[in-house]
């Protein structure tokens, strides 16, 4: 999901006799369904991946700001423009809350940024698509908000407390983008034929980028075992793909539009939509930095983060300068 | 500045007159007014409150958790300062 480049399999450690007993109490905890808070005993690879996932997951939700801030200035109408103004600012909140929670860890908020920015940390592959065209803002709410959200629901619950309420929050918020999104592929889908086309334009082209969101097929995916132990992870990759697919199928026909898999079935006996072949390679390279927008997001954070940094700068200056003259009146008073 | 970091702030929001401000997250600023506006913006964005508090994050003091059980067991077996210790005959009614 927002974390694919955790199915990458961290190099096992061996675990001292002394630590053995902490982690069998640690995994009790764990098993009893209690939250893990941060200044508990937890083990290091557990710490090291919550930082891992966290972070990741943050870093998506700021560079998710990016292609859908690429039509606040064009966006149809200003009650469009509104919402998708408040979209964009929540994703940025969603970044702080995660951020926040990854920090409990004993992990700096700058070296967070520099994850990013040094191209050391990931985000989803699926904000390097680009967005064409408004419908792109459509499917982008209904279908990359969507996949999130089947993701999300289940992180609420995550092991480790911080990031369980920070999940809270986000999922609270999410189901308006969702359903913003929707709304703007109704209102195409009900228009002229060319708005429609663009509807469906949106969804040939989102629609597998949407479905690799879940990340790699549980058969490749060895770092999903820990992760569920730990309770970090609830269902499989595979288990969320094709709840995302039972769910939004539907939706689709709903709105008169063409899911673009040949060999889409609907299969009585599972009651589940059976899906065709996901293009891994295509995967693979744009999580390497070949997609059509990585680049392009990483040149415009950095130029965010360097354009911002007198900012901060001036800001710390003026805040030493005002604590320096507050004890310098004291001072003065005391004398 | 000393590290160039930005200090950490937590933060408390009052949702509803009556209540008390219960803490709902932490965020990074330079000085205290513009922890309030950033707390405004990242925490109050659908009038989840009436009112915000930012406290310096290092002006916390916290009990160590690994002697909860010196802190808080001694209240566990102290059963009789829980109402329902105490019998009351069902004829005197509700107490």
């Amino acid at each position: 999901m927002y974390t694919q480049a955790l199915n990458a399999k961290d190099a096992a450690e061996p675990i001292p006799a002394e630590e053995a007993a902490r982690h069998v109490r640690f995994q009790e905890r764990v098993d009893a369904e209690e939250r893990i808070e941060p200044n508990d005993w937890m083990p290091e690879a557990y710490r090291r991946t919550l930082v891992r996932q966290i972070s990741q997951h943050a870093h998506s939700e700021i560079v998710g700001m990016l292609p859908e801030g690429n039509w606040i200035t064009r966006a149809p109408s200003l009650k469009r423009k509104a919402a998708l103004l408040a979209k964009v600012q929540d994703e940025g909140g969603h970044g702080l809350y995660l951020y926040a929670a990854a920090e409990t860890l004993g992990v700096s908020r700058e070296e967070l940024v520099d994850q990013l920015l040094s191209g050391k940390a990931k985000y989803s592959s699926i904000f390097n698509y680009p967005t064409l065209t408004w419908a792109d803002i459509g499917a982008i709410g209904w279908l990359v908000d969507g996949a999130a959200i089947m993701n999300q629901i289940p992180l609420c619950r995550c092991s480790y407390g911080p990031y369980a309420r920070a999940m809270i929050r986000i999922c609270k918020e999410e189901s308006f983008h969702q359903r913003q999104g929707y709304e703007i592929m109704l209102t195409l889908c009900r228009g002229t034929a060319e708005q429609k086309q663009m509807a469906q334009d949106a969804l040939n082209r989102w629609w597998w980028p949407c479905l690799m969101m879940f990340g790699p097929s549980d058969k490749d995916s060895q770092h999903s075992d820990q992760s569920m132990r730990w309770k970090i992870k609830r269902f499989s990759n595979d288990e969320l793909r094709q709840k995302f697919v039972d769910a939004t199928v539907p939706q689709a026909h709903y709105l008169g539009l063409t899911v673009p898999d040949p060999d889409l079935r609907y299969d009585e006996a599972s009651g589940h939509w059976v899906y065709g072949a996901i293009d891994w390679d295509e995967f693979k390279s744009v999580i390497a930095g070949n997609g059509p927008c990585n680049k392009q997001r990483m040149k415009q954070r950095r130029e965010a983060h360097e354009s911002g940094a007198w900012v901060r700068e001036a800001a710390l200056a003026y805040a030493a300068k005002q604590k320096a003259r507050a004890a310098q009146q004291q001072a003065q008073r005391a004398a | 500045m000393s590290d160039g970091k930005m200090p950490l702030w937590e933060v408390f929001i009052r949702s509803r007159t009556g209540l008390a401000h219960r803490h709902v997250g932490s965020l990074h600023a330079a000085d205290a007014a513009m922890a309030l506006q950033a707390a405004r913006d990242v925490y109050t964005r659908r009038g989840e409150g009436l009112s915000v508090w930012v406290v310096p994050s290092s002006a916390i003091v916290a009990s160590d958790p690994a002697e909860k059980d010196m802190m808080f067991e001694p209240t566990g077996s102290k059963i009789y300062r829980h109402p329902t210790f105490y019998e009351i005959p069902e004829e005197v009614g509700h107490m």
